[in-house]
């Protein structure tokens, strides 16, 4: 049950956020020129890194918004949050 | 074959304070090459090389374990057998392994304590009704011997259930499959590995895979903390990291990682002698020979390799328990813990060649692979030997994210532990 | 049965306050405060249960969280039994009933006391070696064999009469345990201001030191217990510090989450405990937390070990000096360091005759100078090789250990003794910092693993940190706490303590005996019956990780998880293997730290308030008008209504035709409703559903199918174009939360640029669906100021309308194909909505009709319900919904998809009619459909997804999924039932009305 920091509304516990997976991954303005591989690539391949890992996360029972979360996924230790369309803080 | 486990053998090494006891599997270090290398040591890795070396005379291989055998999710599972599965394929690949299960014990001559105590699943709603009821009828034409239960059946085939019309999701009824039931995770493991070592596999435990090395399109061999092993055919089943491996070897999977949890009670006198499964109010229990109930919790929704979840999901399963069985509010929680699952976005496995040559993968078998291990195994060899799969798993293959020949378990499936 | 074991004097026992319980069926007496165990104790009762697989008798060896033996059934068999309870912990009350565990008939005789004496032939692990052959015999006979011998204790049979609560707490230092450690660190981190908790398991603060009344142990020149005890007074007073006690850390997780179970019951009578609360699981969020867990003492690992009066050493000495309990009257301590001693003196002070047995050569430590005057015999450089008695140890047989400690020589000495006090030295308690993340080292001068790196905000001190003299618990406490709190100073700045310091360590893992290893039985896992000989028989078969030897030897299973096992194991391990002890790691601690009742976990989300039940505003209507309800996610939905004597099916049949011949009324309010504002309102429809919304006129309504970016379909519902720039969607209701999030998904991060806002108002508006014949002349009557024509108020249109002043919205919108109306209105109106409705149409014998009739009229139509007549693998080609997918459109979510090969495929399962060739046999719902019965293995083409007896057309009919069904349409096909096989015929999926004449009718 980690503590994250919404950048709306400041620190919430876990349990108030949903997980939306891996972030940046922006849906192509012209699926219809994307071959099957490409598609499939967007639609359902994923990094699943072990690691620190970039991701999505909404503030569900909270201000509702979406926003960027920095997270090693092999501790849960949280590197930065940052809004949509924002810069990553760190690489 | 080393020496052989009966009652015989028992008896006879009581004599001499049991202190002649073979190694159940050697210790060796790893050769320089190997047609076949497995990734991961757990049940169905382990199963792989078994049936590799067993039915396809593959007997110069290697299984690489980064930690000990059966250590990751095998386990830590809580062993629900069962192979009631909607579609086609699945219901193939289940009850093909259903079938192995049967005879486990004495095709391994190791006791895996397969029980067939039977798997209840309920249902809550009226959706749930017409889905169990679609299953149920799926699985009468495939063979698979799943039947329906009126609530007052299902009262009396596990009679702790709190079936009382009044509760906020009451019971609506359920299907029960006989054969399937509960095996001793521990075991599935270690009796594969005597059976695999005994044929001359090498079983190499705390190596962990470093990098796989290509040539082009080809797999070469594979870096490891017990130095560089050479080999033409690498078959990867390490679960829950199943994508770390894949992006060594530069290939990406539609998987995600995510903690599942599980907790057992103290030990108590028989109280339960079925395993029931409810996914409309997200709770299944059994008891374990020892004692313990035996309950499955969810996954969180986040990636994440810690081996731990969230208390929430913990809460939110014993909260369930109590609903379909108020008699437990006093049972004692004795232990939890987490393992990490990779979960595909249609709920069923991979089973496949790559794009890459000689790399194959078994993952994806999300919060319900145990069950599988045998079948999984046998499936997986045939796949690496012949580098083409078998007919049972060919739905199984990656291809299906691109074609959008999905094997969706999600809809009418119902928890797919 | 009197207490002849009591001694006189001890000032931690109200003796005024006697009280009796009843112990396996005899009635015992003991004092307030005591726990069952050291009641028995006080009563001379030794024999408390049987191990779990050997059923050797056990007595009680501890008196804390680590007991493995002395296990009991507490309350009968009533709704109050709880099974596992450890007498150490249980405090007694007036009327307690306790019963052992695992024995049958009793305790005394246990008739599985048969499997000690094949203990030769059932070693660990010993059922994956048998039981296979034959086959049959497993499934018959040894499987169910196996599977009754299981257990200790018993479940409840009955629901639990009491009640649980949750708290959260946020603090700025949470300090975990009340000994002199904690006792200090929490009267520190007050005193600099900190908001501080802290939180003691036992029902009294001070640990050990505060019943520790010998000269030798001092602080500020007063003896240790009189200087703990004034510090407990004086913290009890400072302001920003909270003291739980009968409160036991369970758990602890990453971020300083921990959970603390407060007991707030169970130590009282039953009748003082009806209908208040028995625990609270506190769910702490702390800044930073101080561990102060202490240690506990090891046992000796060497052959009978494990018989009744065989005990730690400083539990001996906890039961005579706190609860003026002697455990015996002939004791021999045996033991390796000089803890023990302390044992020995308190011991001899009150007149019981002691001796000692030490494994190590010599002491120079002063408590064994004190030992020695008082007269104590000490057997140097001795092992205790053997001990007897069956029910109660009666005597030991010792020998000399040789040099290197590995063997024994000598001749046997026979010592009598009804009690054996152990001491193997000290385990710091570190399962709560390693729960957190935090990593151990290992110090070899004494074998402890100690805490290392932290991966949270946290310290440790005292024992739990490996400091086991009182000197240097106190000072380290107090620096540590200093810097870990930036505090310049404290009151205990200038603090003296003397304590004796030990100079010489010993420690042998497994000792040595005259006997081979084979012929002893020397336990380390007391519950569960492993030996030493079950660790080395397991490494022999190459089990060599700690945590493979645990599974084959069920080693720190029990219900102690291991607390004195694993080390010994540990040790045992690296010895056979001769590696360091450090290089093996331990086996993962898992929470809880002691077991945790699930009636705690879940706290009050019990019974009514598992889910919560979301009622719309005609909720009370339904029910006094005798409807059932049906559970559509958190909604109770009215289902049928059915009239005295009614079945379902007749009151089903009897609303179906009433909604179609006059009037019916269905409460719509469970819909998912969104309120989409903004000049890109248009456009985000656009994307979000398969067809065109740009044209869509002001106050008109378009039906809409949305995907997902799979292609699959998702949800589906009408949308109003209230004015220019504002929608109304509706949702399923099932699905309204899970849309809400998808578009607020895409709105955000993929179209950021769209001028778009999304409320959801579903429960805001409460929704009456009219419909049939005379429904138009039913909303006549309500809304006299509105034309009900066609040309003002044609199909698939809206108006604003006011009903006695209040506003509503009405879309004259079909799911039934009956010419319809929905009106919505705020939430608070709806019943009166409702009842207006009702009463305007009783003259048309307007009837009310629930979720089956729905569903019912629906299906004539061959519409679909999104989730039963899909599964999440059907697109709306599948479904023939062709025309409602734009083909001029550039992109909609999930279009893309639809252009896979599989996707594409003309054989798919697609949406069918079926007829049955008898017209009174209904499909059932869920029944599989094949061409070829006789063909093995049959080939299934798809399934019946909605079925019912149409009183309207008098026929069964059904809506179908059937592979390639659009070319199958007017062929015969079978739906293999488990009895028999019917015969149906594929036909068009609108069965009724397929001109839609009656829309406008």
């Amino acid at each position: 049950m980690f503590i994250i920091t919404c950048p709306f509304c400041g620190e919430r516990d876990q349990s108030e956020f949903a997980a939306g997976g891996e972030a940046h991954i922006v849906r192509p303005k012209q699926p219809t020129e994307l071959s099957d591989d490409e598609w499939a690539d967007f639609l359902f391949m994923r990094k699943n890194i072990k690691g620190v890992q970039f991701e999505r996360w909404n503030h569900a029972h909270g201000c509702r918004k979406w926003f960027n979360v920095i997270r090693d996924t092999s501790n849960d230790k949280i590197h930065a949050v940052y809004k949509m369309g924002e810069k990553p803080p760190i690489k | 074959m080393k020496n052989n486990y009966s009652i015989f053998s028992l008896i006879k090494n009581s004599l001499t304070y049991h202190e002649n006891w073979q190694q159940a599997w050697r210790d060796p270090e790893p050769k320089k090459e190997y047609d076949a290398v497995i990734i991961g040591g757990g049940g169905h890795g382990l199963a792989t090389a078994f049936y590799l070396a067993k039915k396809h005379n593959m007997k110069n291989i290697a299984v690489v374990e980064k930690g000990w055998i059966g250590g990751g999710n095998t386990g830590r599972n809580t062993t629900i057998i069962r192979s009631n599965y909607l579609w086609d394929a699945s219901a193939g690949l289940y009850d093909h392994a259903l079938k192995l299960w049967e005879n486990l014990s004495q095709e391994i001559n190791y006791n895996v304590m397969f029980s067939q105590r039977g798997v209840m699943n309920l249902a809550h709603n009226l959706q749930d009704v017409r889905d169990l009821k679609r299953r149920t009828h799926a699985n009468r034409l495939n063979g698979i011997d799943a039947v329906w239960l009126s609530t007052e059946e299902v009262k009396n085939f596990c009679p702790i259930i709190n079936t009382s019309p009044d509760i906020r999701y009451p019971v609506l009824g359920g299907t029960l499959q006989r054969r399937a039931g509960t095996a001793r995770h521990d075991a599935v493991a270690w009796g594969y590995a005597r059976g695999a070592d005994s044929m001359g596999v090498d079983i190499i435990q705390n190596c962990e895979v470093k990098a796989i090395k290509r040539s082009g399109d080809a797999v070469e061999g594979l870096e490891t903390t017990k130095g560089f092993i050479k080999t033409k055919k690498i078959g990867v089943v390490a679960a829950g990291h199943s994508s770390v491996i894949a992006n060594m070897a530069g290939i990406r999977l539609p998987l995600e990682s995510k903690p599942l949890q599980a907790l057992v009670s103290e030990p108590v006198k028989p109280i339960i002698n079925t395993v029931v499964m409810s996914n409309a109010v997200h709770a299944y229990v059994s008891q374990s020979d020892k004692g313990e109930l035996v309950i499955g919790a969810g996954t969180d929704a986040y990636v994440s390799y810690t081996q731990r979840g969230s208390h929430d999901v913990v809460e939110g399963t014993l909260k369930a328990i109590l609903e379909l069985y108020p008699i437990f509010s006093r049972m004692k929680m004795l232990r939890q813990w987490g393992g990490i699952v990779d979960i595909c976005p249609d709920a069923s496995p991979i089973v496949s060649k790559t794009s890459i040559k000689g790399l194959y993968f078994n993952c994806g078998w999300g919060t319900g692979g145990f069950k599988a291990t045998p079948g999984s195994g046998d499936l997986f060899a045939h796949t690496i030997a012949n580098d083409e799969p078998h007919v049972l798993n060919a739905a199984f293959n990656i291809n299906r994210f691109v074609s959008g020949d999905l094997v969706d378990e999600h809809g009418a499936a119902a928890v797919a532990h | 049965m009197s207490e002849n074991f009591r001694s006189s004097e001890t000032k931690f026992l109200d003796k005024t306050n006697r009280i009796s319980f009843i112990y396996n069926g005899k009635k015992y007496y003991g004092y307030k405060g005591d726990t069952l165990a050291s009641a028995l104790l006080s009563n001379g009762v030794h024999l408390i249960g049987r191990s779990f697989k050997y059923h050797r008798p056990r007595g009680i060896m501890t008196c804390g969280s680590e007991e493995p033996n002395a296990i009991v059934q507490i309350g009968g068999n009533g709704s109050f039994t709880e099974p596992n309870v450890r007498a150490t912990e249980q405090e007694i009350y007036e009327g307690l009933e306790a019963s052992s565990q695992n024995c049958w008939p009793s305790v005394e005789f246990d008739v599985g006391g048969i499997n000690n004496f094949i203990s030769p032939v059932i070693p660990a692990g010993f059922y994956y070696k048998t039981f296979m052959w034959p086959r049959k015999l497993w499934y018959s006979l040894y499987e169910p064999a196996i599977r009754m011998s299981a257990g200790l204790g018993k479940s409840p049979t009955q629901p639990d009469p009491e009640l649980y609560d949750h708290n959260h707490l946020h603090c700025d230092v949470l300090v975990v345990g009340g000994g002199i450690s904690g006792i200090i660190a929490a009267s520190i981190s007050a005193d600099n201001g900190n908001n501080t908790v802290l939180i003691d398991d036992k029902n009294s603060l001070g640990g050990s030191t505060i019943f520790q009344d010998d000269e030798n142990f001092k602080i500020d020149d007063e003896i240790s217990s009189v200087w703990l005890n004034n510090q407990i007074k004086n913290i009890k007073n400072k302001k920003n510090l909270i003291i739980k006690q009968r409160t036991s850390l369970a758990a602890y997780h990453s971020y300083n989450y921990l959970l603390a179970r407060e007991n707030l019951a169970d130590h009282k009578s039953l009748n003082e405990r009806a209908n208040k609360l028995r625990q609270r699981l506190w769910k702490i969020r702390a800044k930073k937390v101080i561990l102060a867990t202490g240690a506990i003492e090891r046992p000796l690992i060497f052959n009978n070990n494990d018989r009744p009066g065989v005990m730690l050493a400083s539990s001996v000495k906890k039961y005579i000096d706190y609860f003026g309990v002697k455990c015996g009257n002939k004791n021999v301590i045996f033991t390796n360091n000089d803890s023990a001693y302390e044992t020995a003196i308190s011991l001899n002070k009150k007149g019981i005759n002691v001796t000692i047995v030490d494994i190590r050569g010599k002491s120079s430590s002063v408590l064994v100078k004190n030992a020695k005057d008082a007269g104590i015999k000490i057997y140097w450089n001795h092992t205790v090789v053997d001990t007897k008695g069956y029910r109660r140890i009666k005597s030991i047989q010792i020998m000399e250990m040789s040099e290197d400690g590995t063997n024994v020589i000598g001749s046997k000495i026979n010592l009598v003794c009804d009690n054996l006090s152990i001491s193997g030295g000290w385990t710091p308690m570190v399962h709560l910092f390693t729960q957190s993340g935090g990593k151990l080292k290992f110090r070899d001068s004494d074998q402890v693993f100690l805490p290392n790196t932290a991966t949270s905000d946290q310290i440790n001190v005292g024992s739990c940190n490996g400091d086991f003299e009182l000197d240097d618990i106190i000072k380290n406490t107090i620096s540590d706490c200093k810097s870990f709190l930036s505090s310049s100073s404290t009151d205990f700045d200038l603090i003296k303590v003397s304590c004796p310091k030990q100079k010489e360590n010993k420690n042998v893992w497994l000792l040595p005996n005259d006997k081979p290893l084979g012929k002893t039985k020397p336990f380390l896992d007391f519950q569960n019956d492993s030996t030493a000989k079950d660790i080395k028989l397991a490494m022999r078969e190459g089990f060599r990780s700690i945590e493979h030897v645990k599974r084959y030897t069920t080693t720190g299973m029990g219900t102690d998880q291991g607390k004195l096992a694993n080390m010994h194991a540990l040790g045992i391990i690296s010895e056979t293997a001769g590696v360091k002890m450090g290089s093996l790691g331990t086996t993962t601690f898992r929470p809880p730290y002691t077991p945790l009742s699930f009636g705690t976990i879940v706290g009050r989300n019990v019974g009514t308030f598992f889910d919560i039940i979301r009622k719309t505003p005609m909720h009370t209507w339904h029910e006094n008008h005798k409807a059932e309800f049906e559970n559509v996610g958190q909604w109770k939905r009215a289902w049928y209504y059915p009239k005295t004597n009614e079945s379902m099916n007749q009151a089903v049949q009897r609303e179906s035709k009433a909604a179609r011949e006059s009037a019916g009324i269905l409460d719509a309010s469970t819909l998912g409703k969104i309120d989409i504002k903004g000049t890109d309102a248009s456009e985000f429809l656009n994307r979000v559903y398969t067809n065109a919304w740009s044209k869509l006129g002001i106050g008109k309504c378009r039906y809409g199918l949305m995907l997902n970016e799979d292609g699959m379909v998702y949800d589906d519902g009408v949308t109003t174009r209230l004015s220019e720039n504002h929608y109304l969607m509706t949702t399923t209701t099932g699905g309204a939360a899970n849309v809400l999030s998808k578009l607020e998904d895409y709105l955000q991060t993929e179209w950021p640029e769209l001028d778009v806002w999304l409320t959801s108002v579903t429960d805001h508006y409460a929704t009456a669906s009219v419909c049939g014949p005379n429904s138009k002349n039913i909303l006549k009557k309500i809304f006299p100021n509105i034309e009900f024509n066609d040309e003002n108020f044609p199909h698939m249109s809206f108006k604003n309308a006011e009903l006695d002043g209040i506003y509503c919205r009405i879309m004259r919108i079909s799911f039934t194909g009956e010419h319809s109306y929905e009106i919505n209105i705020e939430s608070k109106y709806g019943k009166s909505l409702w009842e207006k409705c009702m009463d305007a149409g009783k003259e048309f014998n307007i009837t009310p009709y629930g979720t089956e009739t729905m569903h019912l009229l629906r299906a004539e139509k061959g519409f679909i319900i999104v989730g039963q007549d899909t599964d999440g693998t059907m697109t709306p080609i599948d479904l023939q919904m062709d025309w409602i997918v734009s083909k001029k459109k550039y992109d909609f979510i999930g279009k893309r998809s639809l252009y896979r090969s599989d996707t594409m495929r003309e054989d798919r399962k697609q949406l069918v009619g079926l007829l049955t060739d008898n017209p009174s046999e209904v499909l059932e719902e869920g029944a599989q459909i094949v061409q070829d019965e006789k063909k093995q293995p049959i080939e299934m083409l798809g399934h019946v997804t909605s079925s019912y007896f149409s009183p309207n057309l008098n026929k069964s009919i059904a809506l179908a999924v059937v592979k390639n069904g659009k070319k199958l349409k007017g062929q015969k096909l079978l739906v293999p039932m488990k009895d028999k096989t019917i015969k149906v015929t594929v036909s068009d999926f609108i069965f009724f009305d397929n001109k839609n004449e009656r829309l406008n009718a």
